[in-house]
């Protein structure tokens, strides 16, 4: 078939696109542009967007004898994942910007124009599994990979986004086999730092990067009675379960650290309170998507594994869909969980599907 | 593969490379005093001649470059380094008057002596076709030419092929006693060139007027690599290299012989062809003009249609609701190289500065082709092109819905 493979620079998805060709396949090389004005070189942790990496994913290319293009999805990019960024953190949301970018971006825009232009799938370099089912079903699963696992920001992939989907690096044991791959291919990014930051704010500085755009204001910080306990700047630079940087003057009375329970944008309020009091008894959605194949009847009761966010620890659920709404109660609190954060629904290996969290319900009564 | 793209380069000829490899097997620094550094000064200063002689100029009128971009910042800022105050008076001169819709080279290098230096520049507006708004220049130069150091401009544009009104603006700037700039790096080869000649009928003074035009010789079939600055006897630049003083102390470093020769001899060849030549490529172009807006209707074509007016090499289209780069892409994949036409970082294609300059849309823009033929083309590379285009066209159509809606949006 004819391959799109998006080469971001990196390791994984070059060793991806050269399997691809190995695979028999025949593949172009692609560099999304996301940002209009690129930094020149590669800065820290960060493994994308700068001209270095553009230049790193075309002599990969290269070295495959593959042709290469870079194309432009800036405005895109801007428009889906930047502004819908900022606007959830200043929605007192916590959203996941590499889950919008696989959602709206690569396996959106770039994969219908890849269609359009006459291409069967788009390749990633995500640690991710395909299976087909008996019946030709296509189903997303768990990459080999554990540690490497990226199934969670795949989660958002609909039946027909995972039909042209291509993940070559899914039956991979680990990432070291992967670098010695690309080392063996002659590939220069064998050694290349992994990235870990989002990879539109450069210096890892999201809380500045975030006061920049959305601006500082003064507001309180609050316990669960109401009562102030302490002012910040902003409260778009706090997430559920956070501990550090709220400059707590008095002390809780039982003199046990506190951390943040809630953001309240519109009133420009952060609540605080003992770590227990963020345990998460039950989770909710409307705004949910099916992974493949959706369940015969989703509204019985179904045993399932819940992960809320790409690195946390799936945890035994019951989930049922009542009155459009999915209903997940976890076999244990969950830890820090915030609204607007993505819920992604296992059985097994499987990835079921996924739903964004509106509302939580705490495991343990409110009595400050 | 059917290369039309020779404005981003064009093949070399088979007599720069005979030039350049026999050049490359001869030892001697030119400027050493013994015999071989003889023998080598004697082929670098024959060339610089040949090279002059292309242009309207004398050999000792050509400073040898990098590059293009290399003689167009050494006008631009020597030029404003050496006139940024008046030696008389004491008086400022940091003004640039230079047209919108230039190439980087001048973009880049006005706006770091703006950024950097000091420079103020006043930007003179392009008419719809891409030509420079004479009489918005002449009211400038009229106004107050005393605060002007330099005017710079393209002889030719390089994405649309426009012709400026050279003559008229080293008139302006002869008659107000300002030094004026032309890159010439597009036009070199498709259009005659006599600097002297200008001068001449300009009744151009002592270093104003046409003192400075830029050529580079990658374009006309030379090597890349060097270019030349044709800089007048009477104009003065502070050199951005500083060294062994080498041609007239304004470009230091060993000079490239065997560039020089290669470079002599591409030039020898398109100038003694120049006229056929160009009337060949005009003819392929309106071949491929005509066929491309027969088989794509709505396509738009950009820049001056007149013979005089655009360079006989160059087709620009604006396809609506395609992107370039998908044209692009497609059109390679069937064997055929063609251009967005606007500048690259990291090989990303921005909305043309030049439409935009020519007050078109940012969607026109977007969906720009440039399409651009050179000494070797063939009327089968023209029929190759108006093959590949339906199909491509009718994709990237497809594929540009895609660009702002997609069907995987929920």
């Amino acid at each position: 078939m004819k391959v799109l493979a998006a080469m971001s620079g990196g390791v994984d998805s070059a060793v991806a696109a050269a399997r691809a060709v190995e695979a028999g396949h025949e593949v172009v090389g692609v560099h999304l542009a996301l940002s209009r004005m690129p930094g020149t070189l590669r800065t820290g942790s960060r493994g994308c967007c700068t001209i270095e990496d553009s230049m790193d994913a075309q002599r990969a290319a290269n070295v495959l004898g593959i042709p290469y293009y870079v194309w432009d999805f800036s405005e895109r990019f801007k428009a889906d994942v930047v502004d819908d960024f900022i606007a959830e953190y200043s929605a007192g949301r916590t959203p996941n910007p590499c889950m919008r970018c696989n959602e709206r971006i690569k396996f959106a825009a770039l994969l219908e124009k890849a269609l359009a232009l006459g291409f069967d799938a788009v390749a990633t370099g995500h640690y991710a599994k395909i299976v087909t089912d008996a019946a030709g079903n296509r189903e997303l699963h768990r990459a080999s990979a554990e540690a490497k696992d990226q199934s969670y920001v795949l989660g958002v992939l609909t039946a027909e986004q995972l039909a042209h989907a291509y993940f070559p690096l899914g039956d991979t044991p680990s990432k070291t086999l992967v670098r010695a791959e690309a080392a063996e291919r002659g590939l220069s990014v064998a050694q290349k730092p992994d990235s870990y930051d989002i990879c539109f704010i450069p210096d890892g500085d999201t809380k500045g990067w975030l006061a920049e755009r959305v601006g500082t204001e003064t507001g309180d910080i609050v316990d669960r009675t109401g009562a102030v306990v302490g002012s910040h700047e902003g409260a778009h630079s706090f997430t559920v379960g956070q501990r550090r940087g709220m400059r707590l003057g008095t002390p809780a009375a039982d003199g046990k650290p506190r951390f943040v329970l809630e953001v309240r944008p519109k009133e420009n309020t952060v609540v605080v309170g003992p770590k227990e009091a963020l345990a998460i008894g039950l989770i909710a959605g409307s705004r949910f998507s099916w992974a493949g194949l959706p369940l015969a009847d989703p509204s019985t009761a179904f045993e399932c594994e819940v992960q809320i966010r790409a690195h946390a620890d799936p945890v035994p659920a019951i989930a049922e869909l009542v009155d459009g709404e999915l209903v997940v109660t976890p076999g244990h609190p969950l830890d820090g969980v915030a609204p607007g954060q993505t819920a992604v629904i296992y059985v097994g290996t499987r990835v079921l599907g996924q739903f964004t969290i509106d509302r939580t319900v705490s495991a343990v009564p409110v009595d400050a | 593969m059917v290369y039309l793209d020779h404005a981003a380069t064009t093949p070399m000829l088979p007599e720069a490379i005979d030039a350049l490899t026999a050049a490359l097997a001869v030892v001697g620094n030119p400027s050493s005093i013994h015999s071989a550094g003889q023998q080598a000064k004697r082929l670098l200063e024959e060339s610089r001649e040949h090279v002059a002689a292309t242009l309207g100029a004398d050999g000792i009128e050509i400073v040898f470059t990098g590059n293009g971009t290399e003689a167009v910042n050494l006008a631009i800022k020597g030029l404003w380094w050496q006139r940024r105050t008046d030696a008389a008076t004491g008086a400022a001169r940091t003004r640039i008057l230079v047209p919108a819709g230039e190439h980087h080279a001048t973009i880049d290098a006005v706006e770091w002596l703006r950024a950097h230096e000091g420079a103020e520049v006043t930007e003179i507006p392009l008419d719809e076709l891409g030509r420079v708004r004479l009489d918005v220049l002449a009211a400038e130069l009229e106004a107050d030419a005393a605060s002007v150091a330099l005017v710079t401009m393209l002889w030719a544009n390089n994405e649309v092929g426009t012709i400026q009104p050279v003559d008229e603006v080293a008139r302006l700037t002869a008659r107000t006693g300002v030094p004026l700039h032309v890159d010439a790096i597009a036009a070199y080869g498709q259009v005659p060139i006599d600097v002297h000649g200008i001068r001449r009928a300009t009744d151009a003074p002592r270093g104003a007027g046409l003192v400075a035009l830029s050529v580079s010789a990658h374009k006309i079939g030379g090597p890349a690599g060097i270019g030349a600055l044709v800089l007048d006897r009477s104009a003065a630049v502070e050199p951005l290299i500083h060294g062994g003083g080498q041609q007239r102390k304004v470009r230091s470093g060993t000079q490239d012989v065997a560039a020089a020769a290669s470079f002599a001899a591409a030039a020898s060849v398109v100038a003694s062809r120049l006229d056929a030549d160009a009337d060949r490529m005009a003819a392929l172009r309106d071949r491929l003009i005509d066929g491309t807006l027969r088989a794509v209707p709505e396509a738009r074509l950009s820049g001056d249609m007149s013979a005089a007016g655009r360079l006989p090499g160059n087709a620009h289209f604006s396809f609506p609701g395609c992107e370039g780069d998908s044209l692009l892409f497609l059109l390679d994949a069937a064997g055929v190289a063609v251009s967005t036409g606007s500048a690259c970082q990291a090989g990303v294609p921005e909305p043309s500065h030049v439409l935009m300059a020519m007050g078109r849309s940012e969607a026109d823009a977007r969906g720009a082709l440039r399409i651009t033929i050179g000494h070797g083309s063939t009327a089968a590379d023209v029929e190759a092109f108006l093959a590949a285009l339906p199909a491509a066209h009718a994709q990237a159509a497809r594929a540009g819905l895609a660009a702002r809606a997609t069907s995987f949006d929920r």
